[in-house]
């Protein structure tokens, strides 16, 4: 018999044979998941997919970039092409202004001898170029402009900030400094400035390069927003950063020997991803609406490549007799930006619920 | 004001006079890096009289020197030099002349956006969620995704060439009403929704509710507490508002032909006029550091409570 006080357990009384049968049915129902255990992200998209506007702007978003992309591939007309423009034989100005859905002579003498035409959706611009197409050429280029300029400022926002969050000191108050002289210069006439400017410095210094192609003036649009737009970037970077590098991971990494720039990309910046995400999806709209507006004032694209802007500012010419060809990109432009805007918004709502409150 | 908020007029002081020398330094260094100088664009130009025009405007100095003295121009007399292409006026004359109609054009405008903004928010938020506050609402965010640009060739479409009603000229009796909208609307719909937000966060308010409970009536409620309280957050938005008013009033004095500075911007532009360029640049830009400086301040002094940084 075993001392009633001893602490050692009686192992006859406490383990049997019974303990070990295989669980009975009844029993492995309460290991059952009811539901699969969520991640952040899914979690996100969930709140995202239940926000009725944020999916109607997603969906117009790629809808519109979708046919952006696809569309000019299997288009019978391209942008450049002045219809009337044959080689070997006069201009034939038929095809100057043409309404939409009307033919110019030799395609109206080939109908009647009944081949089937395409027809000009939108008609055709001043030179004679099918305007459906150029809408839809604009559109990409408005979208890819808004889109790599994002990413511009997204990568030197992130470097910035992350630096002047994780070493501190000295190094953030410069960089700290220089952010609030260039968030209190007045933006865009600064951009108005550099681009006047850089478009000209550029164009001779671009020739013969591959990035000719992309012209002078998308260029120095790029090179103007990465200096000038990236500074809220990194100060958001910043305030995250700052908060996190408190955490106890980041200590647990120093402690192995991880070097700084192993842990901003390994565990800093992956933390404060959500944040990243919405402010360059904000960050779209915003490069898009910069770069018709640039457009609009004739420091845009290069012709006779078209953006919205350009587009737009191009149709204020003939604005008594052609008003539909102002109103499509115009039109064009504002979905695109609201969309943008209320899908940044949506993100927000679902991606970071502190932001809610 | 104690001497914290005196420390902090002083540092947002010293930022703002340092943001002006950077706007000045900068303007001026890409100015001159532009290649084949302001003359470039002129029909072919003998070596000797080129070095005639550069000796006028004193080009032929080294850059340093010429900076230094552009900027002492500036500091001492307001002075940009003469503009290159509208010859025998000076930069500044044309300015002023600009900013007669420009001020006038953009004053009204903000005034147009404050006091129907205020209006707009403040009923949106009493009738929330009902079909009113939901109006207001889609068109506010309508309003907010419009460049100013898009803003004006759709109101010019509308009411110039498709109705008649206005003139499409700035300098015609009226003609400048539709630049007055256009300019108005997006700043007049980011007051709507900032109103709005800040006027439905004022009612949840505890001193509402005991306001309510002493039995003030509704108006008074409206007027005295919650009104007050909620317009702060509006003045942190005058700086930002000027700056739209300035760069968005760049573009509508082109679309309806107003003789306002941002036209004369524009024209320069395309003439490389660089004097005028860099003159209408600095002169926009202080305005815009001025108007942000001031509605800091203002909103530090109207609200103790807020943090400072």
């Amino acid at each position: 018999m075993k001392n009633p006080f001893s602490i050692q357990i009686d192992k006859d009384s406490y383990v049997s044979g019974a303990d070990f049968l295989p669980a009975s049915d009844e029993e492995k129902e309460y290991m059952v998941q009811m539901r699969p255990s969520t991640t952040f992200f899914r979690d996100g998209v969930k709140r995202l997919v239940k926000n009725r506007v944020a999916l109607v702007s997603f969906i117009i978003i790629v809808v519109i970039t979708v046919s952006a992309i696809v569309l000019p591939m299997f288009w019978p007309y391209t942008y450049e092409d002045m219809l009337g423009v044959q080689p070997g034989r006069p201009v034939d100005a038929s095809y100057n202004n043409l309404a939409p859905m009307t033919y110019g002579k030799t395609e109206q003498a080939r109908i009647e001898a009944g081949e089937k035409i395409f027809p000009h959706l939108f008609g055709t611009d001043s030179s004679g170029r099918d305007y459906f197409i150029r809408v839809v050429y604009g559109t990409r280029i408005s979208l890819a402009v808004g889109f790599f300029a994002s990413i511009i400022v997204l990568i030197i926002g992130i470097t910035i900030g992350s630096i002047a969050g994780y070493i501190g000191g000295k190094v953030d108050l410069i960089i700290m400094r220089i952010v609030d002289i260039i968030y209190s210069l007045p933006d865009m006439l600064m951009v108005i400035l550099l681009a006047s400017v850089l478009r000209m410095t550029l164009s001779t210094a671009l020739e013969g390069t591959v990035l000719e192609k992309i012209g002078s003036n998308i260029i120095s649009l790029f090179i103007v927003f990465g200096i000038l737009y990236w500074v809220s970037m990194s100060r958001l970077i910043r305030g995250q950063i700052l908060s996190l590098r408190e955490q106890e991971y980041v200590l647990a990494a120093q402690a192995t020997g991880a070097k700084a720039g192993w842990i901003i990309r390994k565990h800093l910046i992956p933390n404060c991803i959500s944040v990243v995400i919405i402010s360059t999806a904000l960050q779209i709209p915003n490069a898009i609406f910069t770069e018709s507006y640039l457009s609009f004032l004739g420091l845009g694209v290069n012709a006779p490549m078209p953006s919205l802007g350009s587009l737009a500012s191009d149709a204020l010419n003939g604005i008594n007799s052609y008003a539909y060809r102002l109103v499509i990109p115009a039109i064009v432009i504002s979905l695109i930006v609201l969309s943008l805007n209320l899908f940044g918004d949506g993100l927000r709502d679902a991606f970071d619920p502190k932001l809610n409150a | 004001m104690n001497s914290k908020t005196a420390f902090y007029i002083v540092k947002r002081l010293a930022l703002a006079l340092l943001t002006v020398w950077v706007v000045i330094t900068v303007t001026f260094f890409v100015m001159h890096a532009v290649p084949g100088g302001p003359f470039l664009s002129e029909k072919a130009i003998s070596e000797t009289a080129m070095k005639a025009l550069e000796a006028k405007y004193g080009m032929d100095k080294p850059l340093h020197v010429q900076y230094f003295t552009y900027l002492k121009d500036i500091v001492t007399k307001f002075d940009f030099g003469p503009s290159l292409k509208q010859r025998g006026r000076t930069v500044i004359d044309i300015i002023s002349d600009g900013m007669k109609t420009s001020v006038k054009l953009g004053l009204v405008a903000a005034f147009i956006a404050l006091v129907s903004g205020v209006v707009l928010g403040a009923i949106a938020a009493l009738r929330r969620n009902k079909i009113i506050d939901k109006i207001i609402m889609v068109l506010t965010t309508a309003f907010v995704s419009m460049p100013s640009f898009i803003m004006g060739v759709l109101l010019l479409i509308l009411f110039v060439i498709q109705l008649k009603w206005l003139p499409g000229n700035g300098n015609a009796k009226g003609g400048l009403l539709l630049p007055i909208i256009t300019l108005s609307l997006y700043p007049m719909a980011y007051i709507t929704r900032l109103t709005r937000s800040s006027m439905l966060d004022v009612l949840g308010q505890d001193y509402i509710r005991t306001a309510k409970a002493k039995g003030v009536s509704k108006w008074k409620i409206i007027f005295g507490h919650a009104m007050k309280n909620s317009l702060i957050p509006v003045i942190t938005y005058f700086g930002p508002m000027l700056a739209y008013i300035v760069t968005g009033s760049i573009v509508v004095e082109q679309i309806f032909a107003v003789p306002g500075i941002g036209r004369q911007f524009v024209s320069s532009i395309i003439n490389r006029d660089y004097p005028m360029i860099m003159g209408t640049t600095i002169v926009l830009a202080i305005l815009i550091v001025v108007m942000n400086l001031v509605s800091d301040i203002l909103y530090k002094v109207v609200d103790p409570r807020i943090k400072l940084d």
